[in-house]
């Protein structure tokens, strides 16, 4: 692993102002030679067309002039698309294409929220086992062979069991205690192979302490190989969550997730696939998305493979 | 060698008593009735069953007196009892060849299947065959597998009518063919990858060369030089992947209905039968620490490089 950052070493030591967040080398050039390609701008696009929806969806939502997803009427029932619905309607007579415009915000909400918590967790267990080793390496270390010593699902499956309450906090709370170590594993090989390089031995002799170099040293410089993998980690969390919630231990009912939506699907969709396969297609499209884009953001920016 | 296999034993205790801690904080150390807690809300528990898992558990007694029961049971293969007072393991006895014969089904396929689209796409590397199977892999590790499982179960058993989709009834192969290839989904790409990046890797090695300048066919320098000496990292992966399988297939055996350990999780998750649910994911977690260090340990017997520093 120690080879893992050796092209930014030299890049960070050219520039004479290496402290702090310093500008990664060709960082401007990379985003725009990204920027023209398809394979990046059109899941960046729906990633960004699908959070949108996910904070104002009834912007979204009444496109068709059905924007509220809790008014029902049951003569509708399971019906088809109609003018107005060009969805159709679920089993209670809803608007479908309201309630999966809605069921993006749910989704989106823990797909962010894991993964900016596990990210907290990651650098800064990751900091502490890679930059001092010793005791904190070594309980870090073995709290993370714990966790990857479960099957994901299963051991959310059990603590889910348990919880009463099940809201985006406490899901999200669940998923990001199953997901920390991969990337803490990463940040701890990374701070490791940054704590031996010399501008890190340099602030160290002109006196910084162990926060100060890590904070402005460090972490910026450790950082890449764990930040581009945060969208990849945004779709497996939403995949996670709509599996929890399809087997029933993730969200329930009052909350409309695309999981919850194809939770209740479960029992009609002989009779009325397009119950099944609205939510399906766009849960399946924001995962493929934040999957692709991180993909295209990992080829680009992490220097391993260069 | 013999210290080898020690110290990856020895490994593996911490870790054995770490998840079952967790398992039993989460579950039994909650503040809060934890029979009633395991039960969900609106199910009433009779005070019979209460007392039998409380007593089961000796809920009464100091926590680490409690887990050190726990343990020790585990140890026997007590996995606890359910809500109507029946042991776990008499479920699980009645279930787990169906999981079994799930997972080493989706296994071979996973390994043919990917094997053979890693070969193909790396003799074929930047040409059509390659980028439609590199694509092709990113379409389906972006679709959620149980998504998939559904629309092949709508398409192929309910409106084409071509396989059973529901239940076993027609035994084995029939019944487990479409679960075993959905479930494949989840590893057919990584395998392809990984077996695609070694195959380049090695296609350009000295002893290729020198198998060549010996006159071989090119058919027998691929397969016999090149294919044999890229699996060793391949092999690695699908014994991990075997770990998963065995324990991963709750939501797959849900949607077939295919009566295994994990649709046994996902009816008790529906009917809100808690000590099940936690008994058999228990099993599941032992089950996948076991084969990991199974692998481990046969991996380093084939592959004299890989030791623990």
């Amino acid at each position: 692993m120690t080879s893992a950052l050796q092209p930014t070493a030299p890049a960070a030591a050219a520039e004479p102002a290496a402290a702090g967040p310093a500008a990664r080398p060709g960082e401007p050039g990379t985003l725009r030679r990204l920027l023209r390609r398809p394979r990046f701008f059109l899941p960046l696009g729906v990633v960004v067309l699908l959070c949108a929806m996910a904070a104002v969806p009834s912007a979204f939502a009444g496109w068709f002039g059905h924007g509220d997803p809790h008014q029902c009427s049951l003569e509708h029932s399971g019906q088809g698309p109609a003018p107005g619905h060009p969805f159709g309607f679920d089993v209670q007579g809803c608007d479908l294409y309201s309630n999966v415009v809605h069921g993006a915000r749910d989704s989106i909400s823990i797909g962010l929220l894991t993964t900016a918590l596990t990210l907290v967790v990651a650098v800064v267990l990751g900091s502490l086992a890679g930059y001092f080793g010793g005791v904190a390496d070594m309980l870090i270390s073995r709290l993370m062979d714990v966790f990857f010593g479960f099957p994901m699902l299963v051991g959310m499956i059990v603590v889910l069991e348990t919880f009463s309450v099940h809201s985006i906090l406490s899901v999200s709370l669940v998923l990001a205690l199953f997901s920390w170590p991969v990337l803490t594993r990463i940040m701890r090989s990374s701070v490791l192979a940054t704590r031996g390089l010399d501008y890190v031995t340099a602030a160290r002799e002109l006196g910084a302490g162990p926060v100060r170099i890590l904070l402005r040293h460090a972490i910026p410089n450790a950082i890449m190989p764990v930040a581009v993998l945060t969208s990849i980690n945004i779709g497996g969390v939403i995949t996670a969550e709509a599996s929890l919630t399809f087997l029933g231990v993730g969200l329930t009912a009052p909350a409309i997730s695309w999981g919850v939506q194809l939770n209740s699907a479960q029992q009609y969709f002989t009779t009325h696939p397009g119950l099944l396969l609205f939510p399906a297609l766009f849960l399946s499209l924001a995962v493929l998305s934040f999957v692709l884009l991180g993909d295209c953001l990992r080829d680009a920016f992490d220097p391993r493979l260069r | 060698m013999g210290s080898y296999l020690l110290r990856r034993v020895l490994l593996m205790v911490p870790v054995l008593l770490g998840t079952t801690f967790v398992i039993y904080a989460a579950v039994y150390a909650l503040p809060g009735d934890p029979v009633q807690a395991l039960a969900g809300p609106d199910h009433m528990v009779t005070p019979a069953a209460a007392a039998a898992i409380k007593a089961h558990y000796h809920l009464g007694d100091p926590f680490l007196v409690q887990y050190w029961h726990y343990l020790v049971g585990l140890l026997h293969g007590d996995f606890g009892i359910d809500l109507n007072n029946t042991p776990v393991s008499a479920v699980i006895e009645a279930s787990w060849p169906v999981t079994v014969k799930l997972a080493l089904m989706t296994w071979v396929i996973e390994a043919v299947v990917g094997v053979a689209l890693g070969f193909l796409a790396a003799l074929r590397a930047g040409r059509a065959t390659d980028i439609a199977v590199l694509g092709g892999s990113s379409l389906i590790l972006g679709v959620p597998y149980f998504i998939t499982a559904y629309v092949a179960q709508v398409f192929l058993g309910v409106k084409l009518g071509w396989f059973p989709v529901s239940g076993t009834d027609d035994g084995w192969p029939l019944s487990y063919l479409v679960p075993a290839l959905c479930l494949a989904l989840l590893g057919v790409p990584e395998i392809s990858r990984l077996t695609r990046a070694s195959i380049l890797e090695n296609l350009g090695a000295d002893f290729v060369d020198t198998a060549t300048a010996k006159g071989l066919s090119r058919a027998r320098v691929l397969v016999r030089h090149v294919l044999r000496t890229s699996l060793i990292p391949v092999v690695s992966m699908l014994g991990t992947n075997l770990g998963y399988l065995l324990s991963g297939t709750i939501l797959i055996e849900g949607i077939f209905n295919l009566p295994g350990l994990g649709y046994q999780v996902f009816q008790s998750v529906q009917q809100h039968d808690g000590p099940t649910v936690v008994g058999i994911s228990t099993l599941l977690v032992l089950v996948f620490l076991l084969v990991n260090l199974v692998v481990d340990l046969l991996y380093g017997v084939l592959d004299p490089r890989i030791r623990l520093d």
